[in-house]
């Protein structure tokens, strides 16, 4: 199991649990706003952004080259972005927090 | 007319996929307070189509897994489901739709998001073939997976090689399918792309086992016992445990027609997904549309193109005055390969097609111009020239074809546009 909080664009914070899926996944399963998953979850619409707490980038691995490329179409994007349809979730996610973009 | 609050308005939304189910949920996003009621005739909670030729039928058994929304989210914006229910008439003049079990729902506003059926090419057999499918819900993808999970070494014919017909072919494969596809134009994704880009999925698939048959006419379906025979024009014929038939899409379009909106391949729509009639829109693959960027009128068959005119469609119903501009994008993921289509490639005079060192020998990115002009870019495997094209085709920039023609530099957009102003 992983606790993963949310903190919506509206300072919302909200914390989910699961074990298995992605963490778009997750958000959208929860309606957590601001997370839309457009493509389900194939790293080709880049609505699910999140900027990771900077405590917990090392708990993250790195963006694979496409997803990195992908967070370019987004003004917004800095170097704590990520897209959370390409994070799966596991115990080392475990209490990270992340900051919807949008 | 009867003078209602805003709270006892009611929008119907005749279409529960990605363009109507998103409309019901931005409604309520943009402020909308009158009852929202969704109806489809597919039975199943709204779901993504894109994955159904791809991981549900390669992996999936959950269709839980592929829902647009959680189930309990419908109650929690107090959306109204109608499911496995077919409008059968729609009456603009008193605002009511009409049910195929006869009951009768009243409107304020409607929005068409009637989507489109597979065509079903007149062949001889098609009808009475009972292991034949198209590729399109739910309850196609399960009758493919039933069909040949009874047997041994199944074989597939799939009738038509554009992208439908392609991902199927790929997913598949991965699971153990003999695949053959038939296609009737003498090459591969004919009507969508290049001969460089058909030329790649050809090698692609063969090296993946797929037998590819350009240039075959299929007349006839015949049965014998549980085996199929699919036969071409030219004599030849192909044995198959399952069919699957991609060879287009037809626009539902009838309903609309028939209640008198305006309709050319397609439901006509204005800049904010308004139909002829003031109080009915259209969203998605339905809409004949306007599109700004290539003043032209044009009808997507794509997810982008549904979910961006839902939001359009919100905001224009709740008073907002939204006008719909956006970039066309497309993907298809077939094995490894990542395809990913930014712009319209209709009308180009110029191709540039570009590869970069990448130890697969898959990455490159194909891009269409029109003179000076980028129109469109396919990449593969590539998301770094799709960004750049998007931001080049959405800016107007121009850009230097000489430098981006020159492999050895590096694709960004300083060097496409520095090289620009030097020359």
């Amino acid at each position: 199991m992983a606790k993963i909080t949310f903190i919506t664009r509206d300072q919302q914070a909200i914390t989910l649990e699961a074990s298995s899926g992605s963490v778009m996944e997750l958000a959208v399963q929860n309606s957590v706003s601001g997370i839309d998953g457009d493509c389900g979850g194939v790293c080709s619409c880049a609505t699910c952004h999140v900027h990771v707490a900077p405590k917990d980038v090392s708990k993250i691995g790195a963006p694979s080259e496409i997803e990195q490329d992908m967070l370019e179409l987004d003004d917004n994007a800095n170097e704590y972005s990520r897209l959370c349809c390409q994070m799966e979730i596991s115990e080392e996610l475990d209490g990270i927090v992340l900051n919807v973009a949008h | 007319m009867s003078h209602t609050t805003a709270a006892q308005q009611t929008c119907i939304v005749i279409g529960a996929s990605h363009g109507g189910v998103n409309v019901a949920f931005s409604l309520r996003k943009e402020g909308w307070k009158g009852r929202i009621i969704l109806i489809d005739r597919d039975p199943n909670y709204p779901y993504h189509r894109p994955p159904l030729s791809k991981t549900y039928l390669l992996n999936e058994r959950d269709p839980q897994k592929i829902l647009l929304k959680p189930v309990p989210s419908y109650l929690e914006q107090d959306i109204t489901l109608h499911l496995g229910v077919e409008v059968s008439q729609i009456d603009k003049e008193q605002h009511v739709v009409t049910l195929s079990d006869g009951s009768t729902l009243h409107y304020d506003k409607l929005v068409l998001a009637l989507g489109a059926r597979p065509i079903i090419p007149p062949i001889a057999g098609i009808d009475t073939a009972s292991n034949l499918f198209a590729v399109r819900t739910l309850a196609d993808i399960d009758g493919i997976r039933n069909t040949i999970k009874v047997i041994e070494k199944p074989r597939a014919v799939i009738i038509g090689g554009g992208y439908i017909g392609l991902e199927t072919a790929a997913s598949l494969t991965k699971i153990g399918v003999e695949v053959t596809v038939l296609e009737r134009e003498d090459r591969l994704l004919a009507r969508v792309t290049t001969p460089y880009m058909s030329e790649f999925f050809n090698t692609l698939h063969s090296q993946h086992g797929v037998a590819i048959h350009t240039g075959k006419n299929v007349t006839s379906i015949n049965q014998e016992n549980s085996t199929s025979w699919v036969q071409c024009s030219d004599g030849s014929q192909y044995s198959a445990d399952v069919i699957i038939v991609g060879v287009g899409i037809k626009v539902n379009q009838e309903l609309a027609q028939e209640a008198g909106l305006h309709v050319d391949n397609g439901i006509v729509v204005d800049t904010c997904a308004r139909t002829s009639d003031e109080h009915i829109y259209a969203v998605g693959d339905c809409t004949y549309h306007h599109n700004p960027l290539y003043d032209r009128y044009v009808r997507l068959e794509s997810v982008q193109n549904a979910v961006d005119q839902a939001k359009v469609v919100a905001a224009a119903i709740t008073k907002k005055q939204p006008s719909y501009n956006a970039i066309p994008w497309f993907w298809s993921d077939q094995y490894d390969i990542k395809l990913q289509m930014v712009g319209l490639s209709a009308g180009h005079n110029t191709i540039i097609t570009r590869h970069e060192p990448d130890a697969s020998g898959h990455k490159f990115s194909v891009w269409y111009f029109l003179n000076e002009r980028l129109l469109a870019v396919d990449t593969v495997n590539h998301a770094k020239a799709y960004v750049l094209a998007t931001k080049i085709i959405k800016g107007a920039i121009k850009i230097d074809q000489n430098t981006l023609m020159d492999e050895q530099v590096d694709l960004t957009l300083e060097h496409l546009i520095n090289a620009n102003t030097d020359s």
